[in-house]
């Protein structure tokens, strides 16, 4: 199959129909689901998915935007390593106009900081081994997703005997959020999306319990049109039925055990911390720190970064978004003292982030 | 030294030192406005780009308007690409097209460049002659004469290896008024071919992406294509390059300087599967990639399929297609009509273009 088959094998416009049409018959009464990861909820923003489904089905977004929940002590903390002489501070480019308490990377290398934008943790290697002079440290931010590529970067970091380089851990995980999210007093959350392409790393093992435990649907769902409709069509007909448990609507990609090398990478490298979420707080064995015998790589403990004042927007209100309690057009700095241009929150900076969604995609009856 | 030393000596009588004949690698010199400067004139550009106004010499070129040329069109544009050579094309390539393009989109018909050059010390003079030879060949292309220029050196790292100005003047017909306030609603919207080449291209030779597309840029002089264009369909309202910032960024700005909305159809929207796979592995939406050698073109409805038909015969508008209308309502909006029925709104480009993480 060449790409482009693949591409619009899952967008064609007849089976999208269909499939919102086989939604709009099953459903019987109001249901809110939660698409977890920013990346679904921009698909649905951009190829108006929302518009085609009936009125009864409320789509919440959920916190799965790692710039947006990177905690703001942390980007303090790339930001005051990025502005030391001799250090290269490296990337994902989403990371780089979060606004941190005072400034943002964009700035800090306007004023002389060396920021380079990798596409893989593993450029980061190479730029530390090529600059032996320098100072090296990846920002390493993330879902599960990005977990083994940047558990990958330490490994070869210490294979190559790379002594500049380190790396700023700041992935954190999925389930714990689902968790936090369920057992909330506040949650209005009845069936999930599952994020696709986390699952593809860890399987779906982890959430039968999570389904158990807060009798919840959870659908593993994918990213084309056809895929998030077939999850959210999933999700209905378990919520109709009155049925509990894991589906995988996503089979092409996942499977129940996931990438079990990538797994045992992650675990080699790294160890469940807890881990403060912005606008969330903290929440137990939700992050990804390193384990001992890797100590050497971790930036914190290399740059001395300690404790960092940090200060929050008071107008945002990105926290109450990110657990799907707000909309971000709820919020009142919204498309006004808040834009892609002048962030006030991150989920209005990353292409993942709800934010930058109704931004970019939703405003058209304003 | 001591008096031993300088005896042991051996004396073949007084040196001269030869200056070094820096012919390989540009150095201050070059830019000094003496004799290296005159050479490197001479030798790279004379050669290349010589005609009757640069052979004058002067302080500036003396150009005689054509008979009844009363309106004329006047472009500038500074290139800093990097990387300076592309797949498709290179710096010089780039910096006739741009403004040849830039003049050519007011409806005028381009006649003459200056080109100014800012090259750093150490910059290869082999690469110079390259991008000069380039140059030419999209001159002659264009049918435009490079009638001016200015040469500076500046020390290493001042600019990166060579940016370069190009100014540009052409001649417009007597009644013709095109511009990006003309858009009326009920015209039709129309793009001149594929979009987001040249963005993927520049961006995989950086070595960005990381893996190869064999995409070509687009970038190339459109004068000629919008010449016949003008001729088939003066009717023709709005003519815009999308340049940086892409197809959505430049139909934001026709709707604001319009006072119209634009409703554009994802599906007719051309893009290469090649481009549109790199889009997708990286995060990128093509509409917002840059491209150097597609117009929009703006025109009553009625006199769409006309103005196709003339786009089509140029080798730049082979894939030229109807993309879109002009509204009344909602002025200074853009919208997107998904291949579902959904509608949404397609803003201008915010800031740089990042890759997405995941």
């Amino acid at each position: 199959m060449s790409s482009k088959d693949f591409l619009k094998g899952f967008r064609d416009a007849k089976l999208v129909k269909r499939v919102a049409g086989e939604i709009r018959h099953r459903v019987s009464q109001p249901w809110s689901i939660m698409e977890i990861c920013g990346g679904q909820t921009h698909a649905i923003m951009q190829y108006g998915l929302d518009q085609l489904l009936p009125e009864e089905i409320e789509l919440i977004h959920g916190p799965g935007c790692p710039v947006c929940v990177t905690p703001l002590e942390l980007i303090d903390q790339a930001l005051w390593i990025a502005s030391q002489p001799n250090v290269i501070l490296t990337s994902f480019g989403d990371m780089l106009r979060v606004p941190g308490s005072t400034s943002d990377l964009f700035s800090v290398r306007a004023a002389g900081g060396q920021i380079r934008v990798v596409y893989s943790p593993l450029d980061s290697v190479k730029i530390a081994k090529d600059n032996p002079q320098q100072e090296v440290v990846f920002f390493a931010i993330g879902f599960e997703t990005t977990a083994p590529a940047n558990a990958m970067a330490v490994v070869q970091a210490q294979k190559l005997g790379l002594e500049n380089f380190s790396i700023l851990p700041a992935n954190v995980l999925v389930p714990p959020a689902m968790h936090t999210i369920l057992s909330s007093p506040n949650n209005r959350i009845q069936g999930f999306l599952a994020a696709g392409h986390v699952c593809a790393v860890m399987g779906y093992w982890e959430y039968p319990t999570i389904a158990e435990k807060y009798q919840t649907p959870i659908v593993v769902t994918g990213f084309e049109p056809l895929d998030l409709l077939q999850g959210i069509l999933s999700t209905v007909e378990m919520l109709e039925d009155g049925r509990v448990g894991v589906e995988n609507a996503y089979p092409r990609v996942v499977g129940f055990e996931g990438n079990r090398a990538a797994q045992g990478l992650i675990n080699q490298v790294f160890k469940p911390v807890d881990r403060k979420w912005r606008g969330i707080g903290v929440i137990p064995e939700s992050g990804l720190g390193l384990r001992n015998v890797y100590q050497d790589f971790d930036a914190t403990e290399r740059f001395q970064t300690g404790e960092i004042r940090t200060q929050e927007s008071e107008i945002c209100i990105a926290g109450e978004v990110l657990q799907g309690l707000k909309k971000p057009a709820d919020c009142p700095a919204f498309g006004t003292l808040c834009t892609p241009n002048s962030p006030l929150g991150a989920p209005m900076v990353s292409s993942e982030g709800a934010c930058a969604a109704y931004y970019r995609y939703g405003r058209k009856n304003q | 030294m001591t008096t031993q030393n300088l005896e042991n000596l051996t004396m073949q009588g007084p040196i001269c030192p030869l200056p070094h004949h820096h012919t390989e690698t540009v150095v201050i010199g070059h830019g000094s406005g003496g004799k290296m400067t005159q050479d490197l004139i001479h030798h790279s550009f004379f050669s290349r780009l010589g005609n009757a106004y640069l052979a004058e010499a002067n302080d500036a070129a003396r150009i005689i308007l054509p008979k009844g040329s009363e309106q004329v069109a006047i472009s500038t544009d500074s290139h800093v690409v990097s990387p300076i050579f592309f797949p498709g094309g290179d710096i010089g390539r780039l910096a006739v097209c741009g403004t040849v393009n830039d003049v050519a989109m007011l409806g005028a018909q381009p006649k003459y460049l200056t080109a100014g050059f800012i090259l750093e010390e150490g910059f290869p003079i082999a690469s110079l002659d390259a991008i000069i030879d380039s140059m030419a060949e999209a001159c002659q292309e264009a049918s435009v004469q490079i009638v001016a220029g200015d040469t500076k050196v500046v020390e290493k790292n001042s600019v990166d290896q060579i940016f370069i100005n190009t100014a540009g003047f052409g001649v417009i017909q007597k009644d013709r008024k095109i511009g990006g306030q003309f858009a009326q609603p009920g015209d039709a919207v129309l793009i001149s071919g594929t979009l987001g080449d040249h963005g993927i291209a520049v961006m995989e030779a950086r070595g960005d992406l990381g893996f190869e597309s064999q995409i070509q840029s687009d970038v190339a002089p459109l004068n000629h294509m919008i010449e016949d264009l003008l001729n088939a369909v003066p009717e023709v309202h709005v003519l815009r390059d999308p340049t940086r910032g892409g197809l959505a960024t430049s139909l934001n700005e026709i709707a604001c300087q319009s006072k119209v909305s634009i409703v554009i159809e994802e599906d007719t929207i051309p893009v290469k599967p090649n481009v549109q796979t790199a889009c997708e592995m990286l995060g990128f939406d093509p509409l917002y990639l840059a491209n150097e050698g597609k117009v929009i073109v703006i025109c009553p409805a009625h006199f769409a399929e006309k103005a196709i038909n003339s786009l089509h015969a140029s080798p730049y508008g082979i894939q030229a297609m109807r993309i879109g209308e002009i509204f009344a309502d909602n002025p200074g909006r853009v919208l997107l009509k998904t291949q579902y029925g959904s509608t949404r709104i397609l803003d201008m480009l915010a800031n740089e273009i990042l890759p997405r993480i995941c």
